[in-house]
């Protein structure tokens, strides 16, 4: 499953790039498509007559008479909640495929699974809202699923008996529902991404413009059209299903109400308790050392999980030190890559930092560090920093090249490319997830703006920007990243023969692989 | 070239999405019923008799109750099961005892089924008994009826209106 998702991802980083990949934002344009629905069902809502026959009526004249603004606006409404549910199950099974469901991930995965249900919910209560051949179908089945729980204290299947029955307080009741519901999958997915800092909860623009124009010219090519009025005195012999939204209920006819309820009662379930049934193995999370914290908050700001709060320093009169949440923490060590304790220029022997991880700590890498360049050194001289969830950087590692897998790409302070330059490496190249699907969200996002200058702790000398290279590449992409090495090697070989003795390390190749 | 290419191959990602939303919103058509079917439903809400007769108090009873519940019948909430059974063209299509409601079993009786029947005429009865007690069924209709296809029959049944009404 890996292999393919890697194979599929390859593809579309190639027709859009990595960083407007549409798979690496499928949640973010499970948003965008619910802000067109909520959008388009706004406009629609104006016009919409909440009885038996006006209901009909009033978007028969959205659709044919008013087809230039209400007909747009119902066939977006139709298809960004259509694309809304594949976007929701692509993300659900990437998430799945690529183990990010379990450990401090649960919470996500958890909340996220009600808002499969309440999209369902919403687009049931939606196709009754025609009041057409199939919203006709559509209600007789879906209460009489309901039924089958025997929850009620009367069939709701008794409202659409026959047409005399239909009720126009019914539509009152629904466009209730077809409010309220939606609210409620708006709250859900708050929560959905409550435990998360700085949730992406947009695409990039260009997947913005992208999906919208798409999902324009798709109503103007075909507009969604009701299937004639509603006659509950007689029985459709066929419906046009909208099947992402409603493809379940033809399974009522063919396996029962039980058997149905069975299925999506169990699926449920399963989804709820997966996190659970194949637990990981806990990683050691985030340590704080309070007397080598300075309360600056950069863990804080940089923590891609909220997992870091800043309270009064027990040992320091006004100031702050940073506690760690162990339920939320991921063990990224992007926390211990922001300390600005996290240098390698300390002259202390045991190197103590503000926050780390004991399982790589920052003493512990630069130990590896001293050791590496003590070896690889001089021309074409690289040290290479990756990450634990992109291409394994240690198969990288020949003479002239040490390399490094960090917990993420971000947990290493920028001090160390410093350090590194100074201490004998020609270059350093920089690897990790590829962008905007970085394994802990933000990793490969702090790694560049904090080489770039922009973000603290920063590279502290130009020289230092100008000899580092990014090149950030998925698990699958091991040939390009050994290619981007390669070359790297032989621009900084170019740059030192072309310059004066001494002076290559200033020169050298700086780009953004 | 590799620029046109890059939007060319986008261009072709949004078209296929699109194509597979619009197809998938409308097809394929599900088929709801065979052609040449009808449908009857059957509809029943109503609440059985008590399920025990009142029965008067003794004075003692009385005298044993706190002055303000010194009601002088004591009536059981629970409801007897109501019995249904439905035929058609002398089969039997539904025989049930549907309990009533509530914790208590003091509610109404509910029951709600759809059947699907092929077209033409055919002889409807239906019979219904509001206490298990009773020998002989307390609500009945007999009736021949002519369904085409799509055709839906309601067995509705409202007391107020003699009992079995077919619409």
């Amino acid at each position: 499953m890996r292999v393919l998702l890697a194979m599929l991802e390859r593809g579309f980083d190639r027709i859009f790039g990595a960083a407007n990949n549409p798979l690496h934002h499928l949640g973010a344009l499970a948003f965008l498509f619910f802000w067109i629905v909520l959008a388009s069902g706004i406009y629609l809502y104006l016009f919409f007559e909440t009885s038996t026959a006006g209901a009909f009526r009033s978007v028969e004249y959205l659709t044919h008479e008013q087809w230039y603004a209400g007909g747009v606006m119902r066939s977006l409404h139709r298809y960004a909640s259509d694309a809304m549910v594949v976007a929701a199950l692509l993300h659900l099974v990437r998430e799945f495929v690529l183990d990010r469901f379990r450990g401090f991930r649960w919470f996500s995965w958890v909340t996220g699974v009600p808002l499969l249900w309440l999209i369902f919910i919403s687009g049931v209560n939606g196709y009754w809202l025609v009041w057409d051949r199939l919203a006709q179908y559509v209600a007789v089945a879906a209460s009489e699923w309901l039924d089958w729980l025997g929850i009620f204290g009367q069939p709701i299947a008794r409202n659409f008996l026959d047409q005399a029955v239909v009720s126009d307080r019914f539509f009152t009741l629904l466009v209730f529902l077809h409010i309220g519901v939606p609210l409620f999958l708006l709250a859900f997915s708050w929560l959905h991404v409550s435990r998360i800092s700085r949730p992406r909860t947009l695409p990039p623009r260009a997947l913005v413009i992208g999906a919208t124009f798409m999902l324009l010219t798709l109503a103007l090519w075909k507009p969604a059209l009701s299937q004639g009025p509603a006659d509950l005195d007689t029985v459709p012999a066929a419906v046009a299903l909208d099947w992402f939204l409603l493809g379940g209920l033809p399974l009522l006819d063919a396996w029962g109400p039980g058997a149905l309820w069975a299925l999506a009662g169990g699926l449920t379930l399963l989804l709820i308790l997966l996190p659970w049934l194949a637990p990981r193995r806990r990683p050691p999370v985030a340590v704080v050392d309070p007397p080598n914290c300075n309360g600056c908050g950069l863990c804080f700001a940089d923590c891609p999980y909220a997992a870091v709060t800043m309270q009064p320093h027990p040992l320091r009169s006004g100031h702050r030190v940073a506690i760690v949440d162990p339920d939320l923490c991921a063990s990224c060590g992007i926390c211990a890559g922001a300390c600005p304790s996290s240098t390698p220029f300390r002259s202390a022997s045991e190197l103590v930092t503000g926050i780390d991880m004991p399982q790589l700590s920052i003493h512990a890498l630069r130990e590896k560090l001293r050791d590496a360049l003590a070896r690889e050194q001089g021309e074409g001289a690289v040290v290479v920093f990756g990450c634990d969830h992109a291409v394994d950087v240690r198969a990288l590692a020949q003479p002239g090249v040490a390399a490094f897998s960090l917990l993420c790409t971000a947990q290493l302070p920028p001090s160390f490319v410093d350090y590194a330059l100074r201490h004998g490496a020609d270059g350093v190249l920089v690897t990790g997830c590829k962008a905007a699907d970085c394994h802990y969200r933000l990793g490969n996002t702090w790694v560049e703006q904090r080489l770039a200058g922009a973000r603290q702790p920063h590279l502290r000398t130009h020289a230092a920007r100008a000899r580092v290279r990014i090149a950030w590449a998925g698990p699958a992409d091991g040939a390009a990243l050994r290619r981007a090495l390669a070359d790297y090697r032989a621009a900084l070989r170019a740059s030192a023969s072309e310059a004066a003795p001494g002076s290559a390390r200033t020169r050298g190749g700086a780009a953004h692989g | 070239m590799v620029e046109i290419l890059r939007y060319a191959g986008q261009a072709l990602a949004y078209a296929l999405f699109a194509a597979g939303i619009g197809y998938f919103s409308t097809s394929p058509a599900h088929v709801v019923r065979r052609e040449g079917d009808a449908v009857v439903k059957l509809a029943v809400t109503h609440a059985g008799r008590l399920a025990q007769p009142c029965r008067a108090r003794s004075p003692e009873e009385l005298a044993r109750l706190a002055p303000n519940m010194r009601t002088p019948l004591d009536c059981p909430r629970e409801r007897s099961p109501v019995e249904i059974r439905l035929e058609l063209d002398g089969e039997p299509l539904y025989s049930a005892q549907v309990p009533p409601a509530g914790l208590a079993r003091d509610g109404v009786s509910s029951v709600y089924r759809r059947f699907t029947v092929p077209h033409g005429v055919h002889r409807v009865r239906a019979a219904l008994k509001d206490h298990l007690d009773l020998a002989e069924f307390n609500f009945t209709t007999d009736a021949e009826v002519t369904l085409a296809p799509g055709d839906v029959l309601v067995i509705d049944f409202q007391p107020a209106h003699g009992g079995f009404v077919l619409r």
